[in-house]
């Protein structure tokens, strides 16, 4: 379990860093927590390694104009740890199931995105929200919604001689409820099947309500519920537009943690669940 | 406000080290400077002839120095012997088949694992694929592939056996009870994988190895890895560190690697290390025995069972590795578990599948044997009525020493008092009000509990029942286990007690330290332990090794022998300075440091006396012993060789373990969570309850793994989809917060002198059951059905959509 000879490069600026991309055969390294694996399996085998986690620009985290900034070089536990987080709430809530403690001190949020895992949590949660992603390249800059960045497994509209700079959260405002679990067969697995859920009230109603499941597809499936809130808001009452919901969305082919029918009948119950508390968050004085 | 600063006192003498980072592990070791590393080039198909192996590219690639595959095995190693007559010969790695994925082809070996592998990759073996059989029923079956041509069989062992009159009793019974049952394949997981440095020489009297693996036994393999070689044990030297990261049993396994890489040493003309990686452990290691079984008991009016009918079946892996098929006779003397069944009827075979091979684990036959038996125990309750705690109560040995229809001898106990002590200290009432409560509110909750038999010190007499009695050579039987420990005392009276015990992190040292220290009368710090195996060095037997809980009876047993023999010296030494005749030295006491006259009370320094053997033995009387250091043997009573009509008593000591389980199961999600673990031991003596602690939840841990995690699964295809952590589930921290209650009683073993028996593999046998008892109760009522392992969320979800079909 050694790697493939590789070339390591620790470039001195995000233009040093998008000059060896260009040169093809390079892949990006950030906290390595599922790149370094991947070459020491010999599964993958870049000839460049493009170390960007001594960069400057991509050290940065704070808010500004209602969004949170997050660096490409910020590792995910700096990111649970940081007061200002708690304004993205459902970056608390999804960051504990993120692997351990210890691969979060290593890990970065915007590997988390780039890598691309179907089971992963903070992809969920960033498309939930409608998060932006800053990608650089030989082209320039662009922006990607976060809801649009996975094409599939492991696989996203980041170019092989792009970077992910940063990715810029929403942060919450009132009226807003959030829901978010997931089951793994383990604590810190990846989740056979996980929801992230965003509840926004005005004026005493529901305004828009969006779902972001993971673990049950080849990506992270975004609904627009809204309309299931119209119906219902507890758990039991949720439970067969909820069921209904996850039979359409879970289409992964299911392994022997957690088979497609097991997986769905849990995002069936999550959705429910998670959907009546964000619901009761955004909403506390609803009666119903 | 000055606050006393935070100290830490380690619970053992090896935990300092351990916890700083300066343990020293195989892989820390260089003791031949200039070894080269090796990579093994393993199969990637489950099944395949090797028309072929083209090692060239690889032998050029810059900076291999060897590269060794079919041919080179084939022409230098013998198969190793095995325990059975059937032809399945087995060799370090594949000569002429591939039998398993991750099976050994060949072995690059390079300056460093980065090159290695780089070589390993420009190895091209010309496979034709051929069938496979992964499932244990279907191997059994007539037209199943074979693995073994010449064996004609996929039955590498097929034995039945007969105490007491069976069929009587099933003839006569009021009700007949039976269960199927499957038990899993799963490991330990040791922290350190495999590791091996060897060194191939030749001198003026031929050959020679040298090794460095973390080994820790049986050393019955000493002399099968150097016959294999085609060496005399007395040209095979083998170290074994005092740091072990972890086996569990597991290790055991090692010793095809060891020939391999002496071989790669003898070719490269350099020492080799190889350091097996995580993939590799979880492909090709080793793993407990998979098991298909058949209970049966025969039942009277009171629910008394009068005689059981048991059909066991392993799944051994594509060869009978020694010492395979213990897995099925580990336990053959207490084969009847907790209870007073006069009658037993047993059918054991070893069957071969394309799977990875099987050995030692934690629990070693024993978590299978009880879950067959303790889910029958269910399974008579559910049958006569009788609640599960009553039936067992029914149903147990009340009286020791105890006899069983195998051959087996239980030492000592009180089953009827630690039953009492589980349901009381552990709430067994309590759970049951839980049970009603949860069900009331629709939820699922269900009170598991096993008893079983915890076996400590083999008598490896039990291999011999492999073969039929007819068979087996007049005067080439096996018994025994016994243990032989070295005891010196210095010129400053400082002891040193030399084990060959090699603890895989189990505490030997500490424990061996203050029972030497006890014994003499001395402070622990005027005692050393020593556990560095070198067999040039250390006493061992072939039984010695660290397995089969064998440290607490025999090994603290050997330290007594080995102390006291030293003793006799020294009390000699102290009739000279006390001015006493020779024959007052028995009469002395050992106490604080001192040797003491009792009817005088006249007293010197234990450390003078010592001083006095080494500066002034001519002071000694000539009937006085002059010696520093002494061997002290011990060889179980009782441990004799299997009889004529198959009884043994495969262990020396017999423990006991009753636990309870109370679960909880989401009614949604089908998750699991244990609400209360409940254990209560009884291993004799207890020699040091921190340490017995520290066995019980590692145990337990374990136990909970093999229940609710751990599985090593293959396709039908017979590719293996637990290779890498991401599948193969240990529990950690996060899934051990479960309430437990745990509480031990003592009943002395009458056959060791402290009467301390083993601890450390109880739970690994009783927890799996308790589990699967626990969730069959909670899903009684939707009229589920557990007869395997691992239980999950899945698992349950599965067992539910298809009663609902």
């Amino acid at each position: 379990m050694k790697s493939a000879p590789f070339a390591y490069h620790r470039p001195g600026s995000v233009a040093d860093a998008v000059e060896v991309l260009a040169a093809g055969d390079a892949k990006v390294l950030a906290g390595g927590q599922s790149l370094v694996p991947v070459l020491a399996m010999r599964l993958g085998r870049p000839g460049t390694l493009v170390d960007v986690t001594a960069l400057p620009e991509l050290g940065g985290l704070g808010i500004a104009d209602d969004e949170l900034r997050v660096g490409a070089a910020v590792r995910q536990r700096r990111v649970e740890r940081d007061p200002t987080t708690a304004r993205v709430p459902l970056i608390g809530r999804a960051m504990p199931f993120v692997g351990h403690r210890e691969l979060r001190s290593r890990g970065t949020v915007c590997g988390s995105l780039a890598h691309a895992d179907p089971a992963a949590e903070l992809p969920a949660v960033a498309a939930c929200v409608g998060a932006i992603v800053e990608v650089t390249g030989p082209r320039g800059d662009r922006e990607v919604a976060a809801a649009e960045l996975v094409t599939g497994a492991m696989t996203t509209v980041v170019g092989a001689d792009e970077l992910i700079t940063a990715v810029r959260f929403p942060t919450a405002g009132r009226g807003e409820g959030f829901g978010f679990a997931e089951i793994a067969r383990r604590h810190g697995d990846f989740a056979l099947a996980g929801v992230a859920i965003r509840v926004r009230a005005v004026a005493g109603a529901v305004k828009d309500a969006t779902l972001a499941a993971f673990g049950v597809s080849d990506r992270p499936v975004v609904r627009d519920v809204t309309d299931l809130l119209a119906h219902a808001v507890t758990e039991p009452d949720l439970r067969p537009a909820t069921d209904a919901l996850a039979a359409d969305v879970v289409d992964t082919a299911g392994d022997a943690h957690g088979s497609t029918a097991y997986r769905a009948h849990l995002l069936g119950v999550l959705a429910a669940r998670e959907l009546a508390r964000a619901h009761r968050q955004a909403l506390p004085g609803d009666p119903s | 406000m000055n606050a006393e600063p935070r100290r830490w006192t380690p619970a053992r003498d090896e935990d300092a080290a351990l916890v700083s980072g300066t343990g020293a592990f195989l892989d820390d070791l260089d003791p031949l400077p200039g070894t080269l590393v090796a990579a093994v080039v393993r199969s990637p198909h489950p099944h395949a002839r090797i028309r072929s192996a083209d090692l060239d590219r690889a032998r050029a690639y810059p900076g291999v120095a060897a590269v060794i595959g079919p041919d080179e095995v084939h022409a230098a190693v013998r198969p190793f012997p095995l325990s059975t007559a059937t032809p399945m010969p087995y060799l370090p790695s594949a000569v002429d088949r591939a039998r398993y994925v991750g099976e050994p082809v060949a072995v690059v070996v390079a300056t460093d694992r980065y090159v290695a592998e780089d070589a390993a990759e420009l190895v091209t073996v010309d496979y034709e694929p051929l069938d496979v059989v992964v499932d244990t029923r279907r191997a059994l079956e007539p037209d199943a592939p074979l693995l073994h041509d010449e064996a004609g069989t996929n039955v590498a062992t097929d034995r039945t056996f007969c105490f007491g009159d069976v069929d009587g009793a099933f003839d006569a019974a009021t009700h007949t009870v039976r269960g199927d049952y499957t038990f899993p394949r799963y490991s330990s997981v040791p922290m350190e994988t495999y590791g091996v440095i060897a060194r191939w020489s030749e001198d003026a009297e031929g050959p020679a190895v040298e090794v460095w693996a973390n080994f820790h036994g049986p050393f019955t393999m000493v002399p099968v890895a150097a016959g294999a070689l085609g060496l005399p044990p007395s040209r095979f030297r083998l170290h074994v560190p005092a740091d072990i990261g972890g086996s569990f049993g597991i290790k055991s396994g090692i010793y095809p690697y060891v020939v391999l890489m002496a071989l790669a040493s003898k070719h490269a003309g350099r020492p080799v290390r190889w350091t097996e990686d995580r993939i590799e452990h979880l492909l090709a290691s080793s793993s407990g025995a998979g098991r298909v079984m058949r209970f049966e008991a025969a039942v009277d009016d009171d629910g008394g069972v009068t005689a059981l009918r048991i059909d066991l079946a392993d799944d051994v892996g594509a060869y009978l590795r020694p010492p395979e098929p213990s897995t099925l006779y580990r336990c053959f003397g207490n084969i009847t578990g907790a209870y007073d069944v006069p009658a037993v009827a047993i059918r054991a075979r070893a069957v071969v599948t394309n799977r990875a091979p099987t050995g030692l684990n934690r629990g070693f036959g024993g978590q299978q044997l009880y879950f067959g038996l303790e889910r029958l125990m269910d399974a008579v309750a559910t049958t006569t009525g009788l609640d599960v705690a009553e039936v067992r109560r029914r149903n147990l040995v009340r009286a020791f020493p105890h006899r069983t229809p195998t051959g087996g001898l239980y030492d000592s106990g009180d089953y009827t008092r630690a039953l009492e002590l589980l349901v009381t200290k552990g709430g067994y009432d309590e759970l049951r009000a839980r049970q009603v409560a949860a069900r009331e509110a629709g939820e699922h909750y269900g009170v598991g509990l096993a008893l079983v038999v915890d076996p400590s010190g083999t008598n490896i007499g039990y291999v011999g029942l492999a073969t039929p009695a007819a068979d087996r050579k007049p005067g080439r039987d096996k018994s025994g286990s016994t243990e032989i420990v070295r005891a010196s005392v210095d010129v400053q009276g400082v002891v040193t007690v030399l084990l060959g015990s090699v603890p895989q992190g189990q505490g030997h040292a500490t424990v061996a330290r203050r029972v030497a220290a006890r014994r003499l009368g001395l402070p622990p710090e005027q005692v050393r332990a020593r556990i560095e195996m070198d067999t040039a060095a250390t006493p061992w037997t072939v039984t010695s090794g660290s397995y089969s809980s064998r440290f607490a009876p025999l090994v603290t047993s050997a330290v007594i022998a080995a102390v006291d023999r030293l003793a006799e010296s020294v009390r000699g030494a102290a009739t000279v300075l006390l001015g006493l005749p020779p024959e007052a030295a028995d009469g002395l006491d050992l106490a604080d440091g001192e040797i003491r006259d009792p009817s005088s009370g006249t007293s010197c320094r234990f450390r003078h006396a010592a001083g006095l053997l080494h500066w002034d033995p001519g002071a000694l009387p000539a009937d006085l012993p002059a010696r520093t250091t002494a061997d002290g043997e011990f060889r179980p009573p009782e441990a004799v060789a299997a009889t004529a009509e198959d009884r043994i008593n495969s262990s020396l000591c017999y423990g006991f373990v009753a636990e309870m389980v109370g679960v909880r199961i989401d009614p949604d999600t089908l998750e699991i969570t244990l609400d209360r673990v409940a254990s209560v031991h009884d291993a004799g003596t207890v020699l040091d309850p921190v340490l017995l602690e520290g066995q019980v939840l590692g145990a337990l841990v374990h136990g909970l793994g093999g229940a609710l995690f751990e599985e090593f699964r293959y396709s039908d295809a017979g590719q293996p989809q637990s290779a890498t952590f991401l599948d193969y589930l240990c529990p950690t921290t996060a899934e051990t917060g479960f309430e437990l209650v745990s509480d031990h009683l003592a009943s002395p073993s009458p056959l060791t002198p402290l009467g301390a028996k083993g601890c450390g593999e109880g739970s690994s046998m009783s927890l799996p059951v308790a589990i699967a008892n626990a969730v069959a109760d909670a899903l009684g009522p939707a009229g589920v059905a557990i007869d395997s392992l691992p239980l999950h969320g899945e698992a349950l979800f599965r067992l539910l959509d298809r009663k609902d079909h």
